[in-house]
């Protein structure tokens, strides 16, 4: 069918992409499922699940994929349990090395008034931004910014889609 | 339900080979009986070639599109007189007309003309309004709602909003992410001007009190940012950069001032007061929730906001001068982006009513409050200058569209273009003539 052809082309592309200008180790050749997560904005899920479903990672946890993006609860600034490994090991990269320097991209999903979504996406942000200070993270390394509802990765109006973009994208950007 | 749709074109795009889709008015909710008129055909005096633009349509189409009137069809009208010594009322009471326009339009130049009408009460047989408008070609179109703005206020005792414009955000989906436009149009749509166009969102935008310029914020550099643009010259200036959150413009009455939401590198979000000429910015709140989308009362002495520091968000108020802010909302668990009309009577507001996000409007003396919109997830309401009508965003399949609404959410209406999530509509004041 036309239509998925161009969806796949276009997650290909984007995926690509991703890969290109990613300043945090490359995933594994073939997890795509996993790095298009991790991508986020750039690329195109229309309705994926968010965290690769399958995407098998055998041994100890921590020694997978390092991902980019931590996933929010409705209402929610807390950084849940299963993102704070991620959190830590990201925490870890910036204390190693004063030099390095991340985004922090915070997001809502779409209910509610805009502007006040800006607030609750750099809630997020902050949240993460505490957390790998506490862990060793300058304040020097890190700058926030809040998309609030304006750059969603899922494009549908339903919890899957909501929960998709209630996030905060870790990027390097040095 | 009526669904009296028709199309309203003429849509200019300063990008070539990205036009806008022309915009659909469509009443959705008409609540009220509509007063059947009729807009005689206007006269025309002049060299055929340059007949200008069809003014009773437009002067109709303004009539219907307000959800007071029922225009009567061109072929069941039994005369077509184009002064008021032609009228003859009987023909108009046969076809139970109560009020009949009619007008000519004589060319008195290259690029000149004299538009002329005259508004009759077909019971008293008399006229209530009449009115001669120089014309160009150019300004034929705003003549036409000016024209329908005195007959419509002479009718209902409101005065029109026919020759106001809107601005609004409008984000379209492409390989690269999304392209965001701020575009400018008249209120029935027509007249689509792309004011600034960007790969990074821009949002928020708010008119100074002359219509002349635009506030909004804008995400260029992966930061926000506040700026003001001027819309004759599209020169445009950044106002606010500061470290963290730039967001939430609205001019004070005077439109020296802007309210704003300033985040700083903590983000605690507050709200500042920003004096455009000095630059200097002037704190208002100091609690650690999110305090944002303020708006300033008509009369400049307060700045509603959102906060939710009771834990959810309501709307409050604080003393321009600085105070202590008050609570102003209490009914329901979320009521957000407070915008007050500009009679200062009606406070508008997004409000969360039984798992749909929906437009309220409060009565600021009874604190009765009134929900006026019927959708999953409305937002952004901003009231018409005549503080009688509100436009908003609403939701159609996956995409953004606008509404308008009577304050007494009687006459409820869609206004949707053709492409692209369309949202944060903001209707300008008056214009100055």
């Amino acid at each position: 069918m036309l239509n998925y052809k161009l969806v796949v082309t276009i997650l290909m592309l984007a995926l690509l992409a991703g890969c290109a200008s990613n300043k945090v180790p490359d995933p594994e050749p073939g997890d795509s499922t996993y790095d298009a997560a991790g991508s986020g904005a750039d690329t195109d899920m229309y309705g994926d699940d968010p965290l690769g479903g399958g995407a098998a990672l055998d041994d100890d946890y921590t020694a997978g994929e390092l991902t980019n993006v931590i996933y929010f609860d409705f209402d929610s600034s807390e950084v849940r349990d299963d993102f704070t490994d991620i959190v830590a090991r990201h925490a870890l990269i910036l204390a190693n090395d004063a030099t390095v320097q991340v985004r922090l991209e915070g997001h809502a999903d779409e209910r509610g008034s805009r502007e006040y979504n800006i607030g609750l996406g750099e809630r997020r942000a902050q949240s993460v931004r505490r957390m790998l200070m506490i862990q060793g993270a300058s304040a020097a390394q890190i700058a926030t910014v809040s998309f609030g509802e304006e750059r969603p990765v899922a494009f549908g109006s339903d919890e899957d889609s909501w929960g998709q973009n209630r996030r905060v994208e870790i990027k390097y950007t040095n | 339900m009526l669904r009296n749709s028709f199309i309203l074109g003429f849509a200019t795009c300063l990008f070539a080979g990205s036009a806008l889709g022309d915009i659909t008015v469509e009443i959705t909710k008409g609540g009220v009986a509509r007063t059947p008129v009729a807009v005689v055909p206007f006269g025309w005096e002049g060299r055929a070639a340059d007949m200008p633009l069809d003014i009773a349509e437009v002067i109709a189409a303004d009539l219907q599109r307000s959800g007071r009137f029922a225009p009567i069809a061109e072929e069941n009208m039994l005369q077509k007189p184009t002064t008021g010594a032609e009228l003859d009322f009987d023909d108009w009471s046969f076809v139970k007309a109560e009020a009949v326009v009619v007008g000519r339009i004589v060319q008195t130049g290259d690029n000149a003309y004299d538009v002329s009408f005259q508004l009759f009460d077909v019971f008293r047989r008399e006229q209530l309004v009449g009115y001669r408008i120089p014309a160009s070609r150019g300004t034929m179109r705003i003549v036409a709602h000016r024209a329908a703005d005195m007959i419509y206020e002479k009718l209902t005792g409101i005065k029109g909003v026919f020759a106001t414009k809107v601005a609004f955000v409008t984000a379209e989906r492409n390989q690269q992410g999304q392209t965001f436009r701020l575009v400018v149009a008249d209120q029935d749509g027509a007249n689509e001007t792309v004011v600034l166009q960007s790969a990074d969102p821009l949002m928020s935008p708010a008119w100074s009190p002359d219509s002349r310029r635009l506030a909004y914020v804008s995400f260029e550099n992966d930061r926000s940012s506040v700026w003001v643009q001027t819309l004759r010259t599209g020169n445009r200036i950044q106002v606010s950069n500061k470290p963290g959150i730039n967001g939430a413009p609205s001019f004070s009455p005077d439109g020296r001032q802007l309210v704003l939401t300033l985040g700083g590198i903590d983000g605690n979000l507050d709200i500042h007061v920003l004096d455009l000429s000095t630059r200097q910015t002037r704190r208002l709140t100091t609690h650690r929730a999110i305090d944002t989308e303020g708006s300033w009362s008509p009369d400049g002495r307060y700045v509603y906001f959102t906060s939710d520091r009771s834990g959810g968000p309501q709307v409050y108020r604080v003393a321009a001068a600085g105070g202590t802010p008050e609570r102003v909302t209490f009914e329901g668990s979320y009521n957000a982006r407070p915008r007050l009309s500009p009679d200062g009577k009606r406070l508008a507001m997004v409000h969360l009513d039984r798992g749909n996000y929906r437009i309220a409007v409060m009565d600021v003396k009874t604190k009765g409050l009134l929900v006026v919109s019927a959708g999953q997830q409305d937002e952004s309401p901003s009231f018409a200058p005549n503080s009688d009508t509100l436009i908003y965003a609403t939701r159609q399949a996956r995409n953004g569209v606008l509404e308008t609404v009577t304050a007494d959410g009687l006459i409820r209406q869609r206004v949707s273009s053709g492409q692209g999530d369309v949202r944060e509509p903001v209707w300008s004041p008056f214009p100055r003539y």
